[in-house]
């Protein structure tokens, strides 16, 4: 077995436009949640990020749209690079550099006060797109890639939030692939939501990771078995294991993987 | 099962019932003697020819459209000046890390709400409508009454802004942060819209607040019995008319006085209606939005 996955290991992979993160530290004041993080992520494949409770998932994926920055006292050193472009260097904006990084959160979070229609436009609109036949197709083509325009093409005009929870989640995927981004980022898309809307987003990842590089964080072992291609594990800051997601679930080189899978914590 | 216990909780649940009904009744008791009293003495005077017409000498029927006029214009003047300060306060106070200056700006809020009416109105008039000193010097007018009211609405619009931005949860202006939206626009754009049901209400209570106030506006609109035409002139106003109009020998003029308080307490009580209604109809699932 051992022998075997060692030519599906993670540094066989050819990396030519994903992310690759080198020395990566970041924290909260004088906290330091992240150390030393050095992985590769795929482009246009899924990648998983399992982990205890607190060990950093979040303030990682959210160093790869420099949303972490955001929060106050919140500080990042290392690098990103997306498609060999240092994330944080200095003629970075941010800003842009968001458009380009899609984001999903845990909790399905429409604009209040927003229809289905401007929840989906709100990042064109508020970026200057005025044109409303390109508007409309815009909005049409995002919601079909997040499956859920035959569910709502008939009430457009109705509130974000009249919509079911797995809905929303979708609701929120379309609004991130709207600004036609090459990254979404996924922090557990899933956990607030029942079974059947979780099978949903699950299908609706398969079929975006042709197109997109995602990366997800879950909480859930099986659902990284079902759609991840690769999967990283993270304890207390720190990368324990990398690779395709078979084989770190079947075959983990560590032990503390193991015992993760198995159940011992988290 | 007819246990002592169940027995024991019955009786308990229908003294509670009891008192309940009766803390209403008792509530109930002041506010309708309240319109009891005021219709029962101004309905007879409040005709449409009352409220289209404006002043006439006394003896020769007159309205008091001149006064709804002058109110609702002074309303829309004191709206224009506090809703964009107090918007921008709102912000300030709810989305910043509290700074020193953010908590001198609600201590001076604070403050600034707990002055008596009358004595905004003597400020106003020092400071913009006396024509010698330290002042503005524009005299009796429309925009010095507006500017009473709107340094009386600013604490309350303020506070009611800043609750209602305060209540957009952080998840929302992450996720426009996360679209690639400058914080601004997230917050002018976003934010500011997911708010808007709850600073409607602020805005409606803070009017209905002030709409009443006579004494801020004696020094500063001053009162008048003409339409109101230009801002810098002197201005009638409901509670003005009422209270002028009270103190006056004549019949006509007292009977006119109650006819203008029944108006007034319609129109007080027609704002917070149209509040409670925009509110249900806003929050109500599946109404459209644009
Ligand atoms: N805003 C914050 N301020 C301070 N510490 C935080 C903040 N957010 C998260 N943390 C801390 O950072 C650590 C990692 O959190 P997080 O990345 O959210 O973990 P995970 O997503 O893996 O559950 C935790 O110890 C958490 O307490
Ligand atoms: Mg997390």
């Amino acid at each position: 077995m051992r022998a075997l996955s060692t030519n599906l290991a993670a540094g066989d992979v050819a990396f030519g436009a994903g992310i690759s993160v080198a020395s990566l530290r970041a924290g909260f004041g004088e906290h330091t949640v992240l150390k030393d993080l050095r992985v590769k992520i795929q482009s246009k494949a899924l990648t998983a990020i399992m982990g205890p409770s607190g060990c950093g998932k979040s303030t990682f994926i959210r160093c790869i749209n420099r949303l972490h920055e955001e929060t106050p006292g919140a500080w990042v050193r290392g690098s990103i690079e997306l498609d060999g472009e240092g994330v944080y260097d200095t003629t970075v904006d941010p800003v842009e550099l968001r458009r380009r990084v899609g984001m999903v959160f845990q909790r399905p979070n429409p604009f209040p006060n927003f229809s289905i229609y401007a929840n989906v436009a709100a990042g064109l609109r508020l970026n200057g797109m005025r044109k409303r036949r390109m508007l409309d197709e815009r909005v049409e083509r995002s919601l079909r890639r997040a499956a859920l325009w035959d569910e709502v093409k008939d009430r457009l005009e109705k509130p974000g939030s009249s919509l079911s929870g797995g809905q929303q989640q979708r609701l929120c995927i379309a609004r991130a692939l709207a600004v036609e981004p090459e990254v979404l980022l996924l922090d557990e898309p899933c956990s607030a939501l029942d079974p059947l809307a979780t099978e949903r987003i699950e299908e609706l990842l398969l079929h975006l990771k042709r197109e997109y590089t995602l990366v997800m964080v879950t909480h859930n072992i099986q659902q990284a078995a079902r759609v991840a291609d690769e999967t990283m594990f993270l304890l207390l800051g720190e990368l324990v294991e990398q690779g395709p997601t078979s084989q770190l679930f079947t075959n983990p080189r560590d032990p503390r993987t193991e015992s993760f899978i198995s159940g011992r914590f988290g | 099962m007819n246990s002592r216990r169940t027995i024991y909780r019955r009786f308990k649940s229908r003294t509670i019932l009891g008192l309940m009904a009766f803390t209403f009744l008792l509530a109930l008791v002041p506010l309708v003697s309240l319109l009891w009293t005021l219709a029962a003495n101004g309905a007879a005077t409040v005709t449409p020819h009352f409220l289209t017409a404006s002043w006439a000498p006394v003896g020769e029927n007159g309205g008091i459209a001149h006064a709804i006029a002058g109110s609702l214009s002074l309303l829309a003047l004191a709206s224009v000046v506090a809703v964009p300060l107090g918007l921008a306060n709102g912000i300030y106070l709810a989305r910043r890390a509290p700074t020193r200056l953010a908590h001198l700006t609600r201590l001076l809020l604070d403050v600034t709400s707990g002055i008596p009416a009358i004595i905004v109105g003597v400020f106003i008039y020092t400071v913009v409508v006396r024509r010698e000193g330290f002042s503005l010097g524009i005299g009796f007018s429309m925009v010095a009454g507006g500017l009473a009211l709107a340094m009386i609405m600013l604490p309350i619009f303020a506070r009611t802004s800043e609750e209602a931005i305060r209540a957009i949860p952080r998840a929302v202006e992450e996720a426009g942060l996360a679209l690639g939206l400058p914080r601004r626009r997230v917050i002018l754009r976003i934010i500011l819209r997911a708010a808007v049901p709850s600073i409607f209400t602020g805005l409606f209570l803070s009017l209905a607040r002030v709409a009443g106030e006579a004494a801020p506006l004696l020094f500063t609109a001053f009162g008048s019995n003409d339409w109101p035409a230009s801002p810098l002139k002197p201005v009638s106003s409901l509670p003005q008319l009422l209270f002028d109009y009270a103190r006056q020998p004549f019949d006509e003029l007292v009977r006119q006085a109650w006819g203008a308080a029944l108006v007034l307490v319609a129109i007080i009580l027609l704002i917070r209606t149209a509040t409670f209604v925009y509110l249900r109809w806003r929050y109500s699932k599946g109404a459209s939005i644009a």
